[in-house]
C-alpha cells in the first residue's frame, strides 16, 4: 500500500540580519503557508538565525534546467569587455 | 549524527558500468574537480540510492535518537539541566528535519521515508538501541555518542551531494552544544559525591563499546567503502574515525577521573595513538538485527506517535483546504 501523500512541502528563506538577502536555506512539510512559517521559525531558527522568513510553495518555483546551463550561462563567458578589468588604464591617469 | 548507512551501498544499485558512459565521465570529473552535485543534475542510480539510503538512516537515527534522552526529561534535577535537555532534544528532531528535507531532493517522499523507519525496512544507528537507565547516561550520550558523531559528520560537511552538505554543516554547527553539555554533566557528577562518581563511571561503562561501534564495521569488513570514497560521499574509513574518536575520548575520561573500561587500551608511542580492545562485533551484529535491549520499545514508540498524530495531520488538511475554498470564492 502506498502511504498517505505528505503535506505540501514549502521552500524556506531566510534574512539572516537587516541588509542581508533572504537566503534559501531548507524546506518544510505543512498544511498552509501559516503552518509553513511556524514550523520555518520552529526548524531553522532556534539560534536567532534570522530576522525575517519567507516561505514558498516548492512547486511554485520555476527552476533553470541544468541541461540547459550552457545555452543560458556560457555565452557570458567570451565577453570579458564586460568587466573593468579588460581595460589597461595608464598608471597616471588616477581615481578611474 | 548517526551514518551507519555509510557502510552499505543500495541493495541493488545499477553497477557504475550500466550507466552512460559519457555522463558518467562528466559525473566523476566534477567530483575529482571538488565540484558539488545538486539535485537536478546528472548522477548514478548507485549514487542516488546510496544517498537516500545513507541520509535517511541519518535521519531516522535523529528522530530515534530523540527518545533515550527524551526519557529523562521530566526527572532533570534542576530546571536549568531540563532546559539544556529539552533544547538539545528539539535540535536532534531539527536535524531529523533538515536531513529528511535533503533525502526528499533525491525523489523520495517523506511518507514513503517515515514508512520506511515504521515497517523496519530502514535501519538507524545501533546505538539508540541501548537504554538510558541512570541520569548520567544522559552526560554520556552527550559526551561520547554525539562525540562519535561529531567526528563523523565533520567530513560529511564537505560531500559531494550540496544538499546533504548544506544540512550537515548545519547539523554541526549544533553537535558541539551536545557534546560540551554532556561533558559538564560529566564533570558535576564526577566532581560530586561518591552515589554520582559512581553513575558516572557506571554510564561510561556501559556507553564506551557501543559508542566505537557506532564507526561502523572495521575496513576489512566493509567493502563498500572504496566507491563512497571515490564519489565523496565519505571522506574517511571508519577506523580512521574510530581512531580519531579513542585519541580525543581518552585524556577527557582522564580529566574526568574515569576508567575507560578497556583492560587492554594503551599508548602506543611509536604510532603516537591509543590502541584499544577487541570490540565485539557479535553484539554489533545483534543489535543490527533488531535484538537490541530496545529495538522493540523504540520502533513501537515511533509507531505510536505516527498513529496518533494521525488526526492532527488529516485535520490540518483539511482545516486548509476549507479555508482555501472560502478564499477562492
Amino acid at each position: 500500500m502506498q502511504p498517505k501523500p505528505d503535506w505540501p512541502l514549502y521552500e524556506i528563506f531566510v534574512r539572516a540580519r537587516g541588509g542581508l538577502d533572504h537566503k534559501h536555506v531548507g524546506s518544510v512539510h505543512a498544511a498552509d503557508a501559516s503552518m509553513a512559517m511556524e514550523h520555518a521559525r520552529d526548524v531553522y531558527t532556534r539560534r536567532q538565525e534570522g530576522v525575517s522568513v519567507w516561505v514558498v510553495r516548492s512547486t511554485d518555483i520555476v527552476a533553470s534546467d541544468p541541461d540547459e546551463a550552457d545555452a543560458l550561462f556560457e555565452p557570458a563567458r567570451d565577453k570579458i569587455y564586460r568587466h573593468p578589468t579588460f581595460y589597461d588604464i595608464p598608471k597616471e591617469v588616477e581615481t578611474l | 549524527m548517526y551514518t551507519q548507512g555509510l557502510n552499505e551501498l543500495a541493495a541493488r544499485p545499477l553497477a557504475a558500468g550500466q550507466e552512460n558512459p559519457e555522463l558518467l565521465r562528466r559525473f566523476e570529473a566534477r567530483i575529482d574537480a571538488e565540484e558539488k552535485i545538486e539535485p537536478k543534475d546528472w548522477m548514478p542510480e548507485a549514487y542516488r540510492q546510496t544517498l537516500i539510503r545513507q541520509i535517511s538512516q541519518h535521519a531516522h537515527s535523529e528522530i530515534v535518537g530523540m527518545l533515550p534522552e527524551g526519557n529523562w526529561i521530566t526527572r532533570a534535577p534542576s530546571l536549568l539541566r531540563k532546559s539544556i535537555l529539552i533544547a538539545k532534544v528539539q535540535d536532534e528532531g531539527g536535524h531529523g528535519a533538515y536531513l529528511y528535507s535533503a533525502a526528499e531532493t533525491l525523489g523520495i517522499s517523506r511518507a514513503e521515508l517515515v514508512d520506511q523507519l515504521l515497517s523496519g525496512a530502514a535501519k538507524y544507528s545501533s546505538i539508540f538501541n541501548y537504554p538510558t537507565l541512570t541520569w548520567a547516561d544522559v552526560g554520556a550520550i552527550g559526551w561520547l555518542v554525539d562525540g562519535a558523531a561529531i567526528m563523523n559528520q565533520i567530513p560529511l560537511c564537505r560531500c559531494s551531494y550540496g544538499p546533504y552538505s548544506r544540512a550537515m554543516i548545519r547539523v554541526c554547527k549544533e553537535e558541539s552544544f551536545h557534546q560540551r553539555q554532556g561533558y559538564d554533566l560529566m564533570l558535576k557528577l564526577a566532581r560530586g559525591s561518591a552515589a554520582q562518581r559512581a553513575i558516572a563511571q557506571d554510564a561510561l561503562n556501559r556507553w564506551w563499546w557501543p559508542s566505537l561501534m557506532m564507526f561502523g564495521p572495521p575496513d576489512t569488513a566493509s567493502p563498500h567503502t572504496a566507491l563512497s570514497v571515490r564519489w565523496k560521499i565519505k571522506r574517511f574509513t571508519n577506523d580512521e574515525l574510530r581512531q580519531k574518536f579513542v585519541d580525543f575520548t581518552v585524556p577527557q575520561a582522564r580529566f574526568l577521573g574515569l576508567e575507560i573500561p578497556d583492560p587492554a587500551l594503551r599508548w602506543d608511542a611509536e604510532r603516537g595513538q591509543h590502541v584499544h580492545g577487541e570490540i565485539d562485533w557479535s553484539e554489533f551484529q545483534d543489535v543490527v538485527r533488531g535484538n537490541g535491549p530496545c529495538n522493540q520499545d523504540r520502533l513501537q514508540a515511533r509507531r505510536d506517535a505516527h498513529e496518533s498524530g494521525r488526526w492532527v495531520r488529516e485535520a490540518a488538511l483539511a482545516h486548509a483546504a476549507k479555508h482555501a475554498r472560502a478564499a477562492a470564492a
